[in-house]
């Protein structure tokens, strides 16, 4: 039963953490937006936004303050209550999901309150999976409550897609829970601390390979990026369920989709890239935070390489690609695992 | 609405909002992804690596006009396209704005005949004209830089009174 200046400070602390980071998450998507427009620019020999402001630094500010000014608009036979509720709810579920993402080590500590998460459930990856779920639920209201075909067959299309890859991405991260032997996200990271032989750090992705590269292309999937972009295609659905979103309410919905991005980044960082396990982070155990950042931006600047690389795929091609590739190769990568942590319980650091 | 009533003591604040919603605007053009014609190569054009649209923030061709801000009519309009033109037109939210990309959407062009309307501001209210058959990339460009010079220039809330003016204009006409 902790004192009463002890209950006050984790609640003043656990609200002054979480107001950081929401705004942190914020700016990761207003220059997630730039970064991708700079990078797809150098990928295809132009420049890239670069008038407003040093670099095009300043190019989001004034995107945001355009779409804030934007007419705001309902389609006249639009469901008012869902049209509304959709892009909160794709938003909401996306920040919600960064509660229980350890950024740091849990030793970093404030008046006995670790620092760098802000709440550590012990069923940390499987609250993420959860509540990631429910933005499939925001994409659906979206294309029904517009009230229009287009909006309609994108909602569809997209659900179908999330719910065929979530099967994919949650046998992968069995793979590493069976490893690990707990759900908890700060202990799957602090068995992934040290070496093998000397040199090779103890990641993850080292012991599951297959299981990386499946997380990878269900990730990609699941948050709507090119090569999987289908739900918003251009050509044959006009943007998809947002076809009658404008202003801020549309970009809400690419709020979501950056603060997505960052998520899965951070999830892949965590369970196969050793979260924030790296040099000298026993003499100062704060560097952690630069390792973790480190991390998930390598992670989505891959994410933006794809994007500028490969064309967007059909929509019979990534249903076979989940159903008869993914799924099969994820079951057996749980398999092996299996196998493997039978034989060498050791191995995960689990045991 | 703070924007159009200032308030007497304190007009410097409201002058300074009327700036920051200009820049904005200003800044973040995103045109849709509508070509009529050979103009619209040259709108493509505009968006590549050689002249790079990107540079004024602009490259974003959003595919849903509720999403876009500026419609570039790419090309001659045919009696046929006049109405889906028109409802695309309305379709976009306002603050929106409109070029007349080329001589056949300017005034009909070398298409001197039934089946063409004789420039685009026969339907809706054009911003700016780009003269030329098709223009370059870089004169589509001078348009656009013109249009972001208008658009610094107008009160914020302009672009509805304009459309009050236009059915003044029109009920008018007829």
């Amino acid at each position: 039963m902790p004192s009463n200046i002890s209950l006050l400070a984790l609640v003043l602390i656990t609200i002054v953490k979480g107001a950081v980071l929401i705004g942190a998450l914020l700016m990761a998507f207003a220059y997630g937006t730039w970064l991708e427009r700079r990078l797809v620019g150098r990928f295809q020999l132009r420049l890239g936004p670069n008038r407003v402001g040093p670099l095009g630094l300043m190019q989001p500010m004034a995107d945001g303050v355009k779409v804030i000014f934007k007419e705001d608009f309902v389609p006249a036979q639009a469901d008012r209550l869902a049209y509304w509720l959709a892009p909160a709810l794709v938003v909401a579920v996306a920040l919600t999901a960064f509660a229980v993402i350890p950024f740091g080590p849990p030793s970093v500590k404030l008046f006995g309150v670790p620092l760098f998460y802000i709440s550590n459930v012990n069923v940390g990856i499987l609250l993420i999976l959860a509540v990631t779920s429910i933005g499939a639920y925001g994409v659906i209201l979206g294309g029904w409550a517009s009230n229009s075909k287009y909006s309609l067959l994108g909602g569809l299309r997209s659900t179908a897609q999330l719910i065929s890859y979530e099967l994919g991405v949650g046998l992968a991260i069995l793979g590493v829970i069976l490893l690990a032997g707990t759900l908890e996200l700060p202990q799957i990271v602090e068995q992934q601390a040290g070496t093998w032989f000397g040199f090779l750090p103890r990641w993850n992705i080292f012991l599951q390979p297959l299981g990386f590269l499946l997380y990878s292309i269900g990730a990609l999937a699941e948050t709507n990026r090119a090569p999987f972009d289908l739900p918003e295609a251009e050509q044959e659905l006009t943007t998809g369920y947002q076809t009658e979103y404008g202003g801020m309410k549309s970009a809400m919905f690419y709020m979501a989709e950056y603060i997505d991005i960052v998520l899965v980044s951070s999830i892949a960082t965590l369970l196969f890239l050793g979260g924030w396990q790296g040099p000298f982070i026993q003499q100062l155990p704060g560097l952690g935070v630069l390792w973790f950042l480190v991390k998930v931006l390598a992670f989505v600047f891959i994410f933006i390489w794809l994007r500028a690389t490969l064309p967007r795929i059909r929509y019979d091609q990534l249903m076979d690609l989940g159903w008869k590739v993914v799924l099969p190769l994820a079951l057996l990568n749980l398999l092996l695992t299996a196998l493997i942590v039978l034989i060498w319980p050791w191995l995960g650091g689990g045991g | 609405m703070g924007v159009a009533s200032p308030v007497a003591d304190s007009p410097f604040l409201v002058a300074k909002l009327e700036e920051l919603i200009n820049w904005g605007r200003k800044h973040s053009v995103w045109p849709m992804t509508f070509g009529l014609a050979c103009c619209a190569i040259e709108m493509m054009e505009a968006g590549a690596s050689r002249f790079d649209m990107a540079r004024f923030g602009m490259e974003v061709f959003r595919n849903s006009p509720r999403q876009s801000d500026l419609m570039i009519v790419a090309g001659r309009v045919s009696q046929k396209m006049g109405p889906v033109l028109k409802h695309l037109y309305d379709q976009m939210l306002e603050p929106k704005w409109v070029i007349a990309m080329g001589d056949c959407s300017s005034s009909g062009g070398i298409f001197n005949n039934y089946a063409i309307i004789q420039g685009v501001d026969k339907i809706v209210p054009v911003d700016v004209y780009v003269a030329g058959c098709p223009p370059s990339p870089d004169n589509l460009l001078y348009g656009l830089i013109k249009l972001q010079g208008k658009i610094a220039r107008e009160h914020p809330l302009h672009p509805v009174a304009r459309q009050a003016d236009l059915r003044e204009l029109l009920a008018k006409a007829s």
